[in-house]
C-alpha cells in the first residue's frame, strides 16, 4: 500500500469557485474538512508534492488572467488524478501486446509501450520543485518539455478537465463551459436552433446531473479507480 | 467445446445488417434466428444519461475495446505493419446496434453510376485514364435494381429530406444530381443551423446546388411501414459517438430490436464473439460447392460454443467479415504479387476532409445541430462536372453542417495565424474561436487499387490468440489531385460564406492512420460478377458456399463519395427478398 496523499486546499480559496457545490461534489471527491476549515482531499495517484506541481502546470498552460478563470479553478488536478487512478491511467482500453516502437512514424499513432501512468512519473521527474519557482520561471520550464509525450498528455489532459462533465471531477462549478459559452447537455434546441443567427444565443450551462437528475455511474472512471495501488 | 442445438439461420453481428436480415426473416418465414453479437448489450436509459463528451467522444465508450482486437496497419507491401493501438483513422463499433448507434445518420443515397463505374469510365474516358494499378470493378447490380431497395430502407428510418429527382422530373430543392427517386422522402428536411445557413447561401451564389442533407435524425414525429414510432429532434448536438438521447436518429435498436423482440423465433445472445466459420471443405482449393455447418464462438466467461445452422449471415463490423474469412480459411486469399485470390482484395476508405475551416466574427451557437442537418452539394461529385482538365477522376459533396462542435474536441480549432500552443495568448484564441469556427466537409470516392488490401498478421494476435488483420492501404495519385481540388473549392465556399480567417485542408500524402477520417472503411469480401474477382455475388451470396450470405460494406469493390449505410441497407434488403423469395423454394446459386 501506497502512504495516503492528500491535496490540501485553504479556507480561502473555498470562498472562490474551486469545487462544486460543496455537498454532494465534496463527499464524492472523499473531503475532509479540517479545524482551521481547509479541506484535505485523498489523492489516488499523485503524491503531495506532484499535486502541487501539476497544479502550478496545468496553471501555466490555462493561466487565471484578465480572460477569466484557468486551469486552477476549473479543479484539473483532481481531474487528472482521478483519471490516472482510473482505466485511462492504466491504459486499460489501448492494444498493449508487443512489439512496441517508440520511433514509429508519427502517422500510425502512439506505438510506445509506457501508460499515461508512468509517462506522467517520469515527466513529473523534469517537473520537480515547479511550483515554487517563478511565472517566468515555470514557462521557461514548460518551453524545456514542451515537445515531450508528458507535456502532450499533460495538456490534452488539461483541455479534458477544464471542459467535460462536472462528473469526471473537472470543470467545477462549470466553470471551463461558461469560458466557452457551451451550455452543456441541453436537451432541447428545436425552438431556438433557427432563431439566433448571427447573434450570440448563451442558456446557462447545467451539468449532466442538473439535466437528467442522475448521471450515468459508468461514466465516471474514477468510480472504477483502483485506489492506493503499491507505487513504485 | 459445448455444441448448441441446431437453429435454421445463424447471423453474426447484431448491427444494421444483421438485425435488418433478422427482421425479414422474422416476419417472412418461420425460421429460428440466433443473432451472435460480441459486445454487450445497451440499456434504453444510458443514453438519455449518456451525454457525457469524454466518456463517449474521447475515451470511445461505444467502440470496439482496443485491448483485446484491433488491426494493423502499413502502407504497401514493403513496410511493416503497426497496431492501431488507440483509436485513429475509423472507429470499429460495437455491442448491439453497432455502428448504427453511434453514427451520425447523413443518409445519402449513391449516385447511380457509382455500381458501373468501371465500366462507365472506360466507356467515357478510355482505359488509359484508369490508373495503372487500380483494381476497380463494377458492383454487378444497377442503381435501377436497388432503387426500390433505397426507397424501402428511407422509409424504415424516417429519412427527412427533400427529393430531386421524382421519376425524372428534376426539383430545384433537392439534389437535381441523385438518380431517379420512386417517392419523396418520408419526412421534410430538418431544421438549419446558422453556420448551415451560411453554406446554403454561399453554394448558390458560386451557383452550386445545394439541398438538405438527406437525415436519419427525424424532422418530425414519425412511424414507420413497421408501426415504430420515433420523436423529431431536438438539436442537442450529442450524434456521432453518441447514442440517441430519445430516439430521434435511427438506430438498430430504436428502429428494428422493438419489432424483433416481438417474435418468439428471435433470439440474441450478446457477449458472443464468433471466431469461426465451420465449413465442410478440405483444402481452400476444392471449394466449388462448399457447405458451411456453423459457427464457433466464445462468450464473455471464455467458453467455446459450436451453434450449428442451416443459413449463416456473416454480419459483423465490415473489416471484421473478411477477417473471419481469412481466420476460417474459406475462400483464397489475395495475393497482391499475382492477383489471385479473393478474400481481402479491394480495401478501400474514403477521401474524406475538413476541406476548409472557416473562422468567423460572429458567434455561430454551434452547440445547436445534429450529425446530419444542413447543407450539402454534388456539383463536383462523381461524373457530374467535366474531368478533362482536372488531373483525377470522380469528385465528391461538399457538406455544410454543425456536427462534432463539442468542446474538448474543438477547443483546439484555431486559425493558422494563432502560433501559441499554451499559456494565456493561447486561452484567449480557446475561448474566442471555441464558437466562431466551421467545418466544410468533403466526402470524395476512393479507388481500388492492387496492393491496397487485407490479410492476417504475421506479428500480432488478438486476445484469444488469434492473428489481427493487417491493411495495407495508402493513397494514390487520384485522391491527393482530389484532396487538393477539394480544399481549393472549400476555401472559396468558406471566403463566400464571409469567414474572416480559413485553415484549408492539407492536400493528402500518405494514409494516416492516426487522423480521424470516417468509419467508412469496407471491401475485402466484395461483390461482383465472377468469382475470379470477387467474394460474392450482387446478392451478397458466397460463390462457393450458397448457404453463406455476407452483409455489410465489406462488399464494395470500391468506395464512392457518400455515407455507406443507405446502400449496405438498401442491399440488405435485396438479398432479403431474394433468399425469402428464390432460395428458400430452391437452396443453391442465386446467380
Amino acid at each position: 500500500m501506497r502512504r495516503r496523499h492528500f491535496l490540501t486546499i485553504s479556507a480561502a480559496s473555498l470562498g472562490g469557485v474551486l469545487l462544486q457545490p460543496l455537498d454532494t461534489k465534496l463527499a464524492n471527491l472523499g473531503a475532509v474538512q479540517q479545524l482551521d476549515n481547509s479541506l484535505r482531499i485523498p489523492l489516488h495517484f499523485f503524491t503531495e508534492s506532484e499535486a502541487l506541481n501539476i497544479s502550478a502546470a496545468v496553471s501555466r498552460i490555462f493561466p487565471t488572467d484578465d480572460s477569466g478563470s484557468g486551469a486552477h479553478e476549473a479543479g484539473i488536478t483532481l481531474y487528472i488524478d482521478r483519471q490516472l487512478a482510473g482505466p485511462y491511467g492504466h491504459d486499460r482500453h489501448r492494444y498493449t501486446q508487443p512489439p512496441f516502437d517508440d520511433n514509429a512514424p508519427a502517422e500510425f499513432g502512439y506505438q510506445g509501450q509506457a501508460t499515461p501512468r508512468e509517462l506522467y512519473r517520469a515527466g513529473l521527474k523534469t517537473l520537480t520543485g515547479f511550483h515554487s519557482l517563478s511565472a517566468q520561471e515555470q514557462d521557461a520550464a514548460l518551453h524545456n518539455i514542451e515537445t515531450s509525450r508528458f507535456f502532450h498528455l499533460l495538456r490534452r489532459n488539461t483541455i479534458e478537465g477544464l471542459f467535460c462533465d462536472p462528473l469526471h471531477g473537472g470543470n467545477a462549478n462549470l466553470a471551463g463551459w461558461r469560458l466557452l459559452g457551451f451550455p452543456g447537455p441541453r436537451m432541447n434546441n428545436a425552438d431556438d436552433i433557427e432563431k439566433h443567427y448571427a447573434e450570440p444565443f448563451r442558456p446557462e450551462p447545467a451539468s449532466l446531473q442538473e439535466v437528467t437528475g442522475s448521471a450515468d455511474s459508468h461514466s465516471s472512471d474514477h468510480a472504477q479507480a483502483e485506489n492506493d495501488e503499491a507505487e513504485p | 467445446m459445448k455444441t448448441l442445438p441446431h437453429t435454421d439461420v445463424v447471423i453474426v453481428g447484431a448491427g444494421w445488417t444483421g438485425l435488418l436480415m433478422a427482421k425479414e426473416l422474422a416476419a417472412r418465414t418461420s425460421f429460428n434466428i440466433v443473432v451472435l453479437e460480441r459486445g454487450p448489450a445497451h440499456s434504453p436509459t444510458e443514453y438519455a444519461t449518456g451525454m457525457d463528451e469524454l466518456a463517449y467522444a474521447i475515451r470511445f465508450r461505444m467502440m470496439q475495446d482496443l485491448s483485446q482486437e484491433t488491426v494493423t496497419i502499413r502502407h504497401t507491401i514493403k513496410d511493416r505493419a503497426y497496431p492501431m493501438r488507440q483509436y485513429g483513422s475509423f472507429l470499429p463499433g460495437t455491442g448491439v446496434g453497432g455502428a448504427g448507434e453511434h453514427w451520425s445518420g447523413v443518409f445519402p443515397r449513391f449516385l447511380p453510376d457509382v455500381f458501373e463505374l468501371r465500366s462507365r469510365t472506360i466507356e467515357k474516358y478510355g482505359q488509359s485514364r484508369l490508373p495503372e494499378d487500380h483494381s476497380i470493378q463494377d458492383w454487378g447490380v444497377t442503381y435501377d435494381e436497388l432503387e426500390p431497395y433505397y426507397t424501402r430502407a428511407e422509409n424504415l428510418l424516417g429519412i427527412s429530406g427533400k427529393a430531386g429527382n421524382l421519376r425524372g422530373t428534376k426539383i430545384p430543392d433537392g439534389n437535381i444530381f441523385e438518380g431517379w427517386r420512386s417517392a419523396e422522402y418520408p419526412t421534410p428536411p430538418t431544421k438549419v443551423p446558422y453556420f448551415s445557413e451560411l453554406f446554403r447561401q454561399a453554394a448558390t451564389q458560386l451557383g452550386y446546388h445545394p439541398y438538405p442533407v438527406p437525415a436519419a435524425t427525424l424532422s418530425q414525429l414519425y412511424t414507420n411501414p413497421d408501426g415504430i414510432t420515433r420523436p423529431g429532434c431536438t438539436y442537442c448536438g450529442f450524434c456521432e459517438t453518441f447514442g440517441c438521447m430519445i430516439g430521434a436518429k435511427s438506430q438498430p435498436t430504436n428502429t428494428l430490436l422493438p419489432i424483433l423482440t416481438k417474435h418468439k423465433s428471435f433470439s440474441l445472445r450478446p457477449n458472443a464473439n464468433v471466431r469461426r466459420i465451420l465449413h465442410d471443405s478440405s483444402s481452400p482449393q476444392a471449394q466449388n460447392k462448399s457447405k458451411i455447418r456453423g459457427v464457433t464462438y466464445t462468450d464473455s466467461r471464455g467458453q467455446e460454443f459450436f451453434q450449428p445452422a442451416d443459413l449463416v449471415f456473416l454480419a459483423s463490423w465490415t473489416l471484421n467479415n473478411t477477417r473471419l474469412l481469412l481466420l476460417s480459411q474459406l475462400g483464397e486469399p489475395y495475393d497482391p504479387a499475382t492477383g489471385c485470390g479473393t478474400v481481402g482484395r479491394n480495401l478501400t476508405h474514403q477521401v474524406m476532409l475538413n476541406a476548409a475551416t472557416a473562422f468567423f466574427d460572429q458567434p455561430l451557437n454551434r452547440f445547436m445541430g445534429s450529425g446530419a442537418s444542413g447543407f450539402m452539394f454534388n456539383d463536383l461529385d462523381g461524373d457530374v462536372f467535366d474531368h478533362s482538365n482536372v488531373p483525377f477522376l470522380r469528385g465528391g459533396a461538399f457538406l455544410g453542417r454543425s456536427a462534432r462542435s463539442l468542446p474538448i474536441g474543438e477547443a483546439d480549432t484555431l486559425p493558422k495565424s494563432v502560433t501559441a500552443t499554451w499559456g494565456s495568448e493561447w486561452k484567449k484564441a480557446v475561448l474566442h474561436y471555441y464558437d466562431r469556427a466551421g467545418k466544410i466537409t468533403f466526402i470524395g470516392d476512393h479507388f481500388a487499387y492492387r496492393e491496397n488490401y487485407m490479410d492476417l498478421d504475421p506479428t500480432y494476435k488478438d486476445l484469444w490468440g488469434d492473428p489481427l488483420l493487417r491493411l495495407t492501404i495508402d493513397w494514390r495519385d487520384n485522391e491527393r489531385h482530389m484532396s487538393a481540388f477539394a480544399a481549393q473549392k472549400a476555401v472559396e465556399l468558406a471566403r463566400a460564406m464571409g469567414a474572416k480567417e480559413i485553415n484549408p485542408s492539407a492536400a493528402l500524402t500518405h494514409y494516416d492512420a492516426s487522423r480521424y477520417q470516417s468509419s467508412h472503411i469496407q471491401g475485402g469480401a466484395i461483390q461482383g460478377a465472377s468469382p475470379e474477382t470477387s467474394v460474392v455475388n450482387s446478392y451478397l451470396q458466397h460463390w462457393q458456399a450458397s448457404n453463406l450470405f455476407i452483409l455489410g460494406a465489406s462488399s464494395f469493390p470500391q468506395n464512392a463519395a457518400a455515407n455507406p449505410t443507405p446502400t449496405i441497407l438498401a442491399q440488405t434488403l435485396r438479398t432479403a427478398d431474394a433468399v425469402v423469395s428464390r432460395y428458400l423454394r430452391s437452396p443453391g446459386p442465386l446467380a
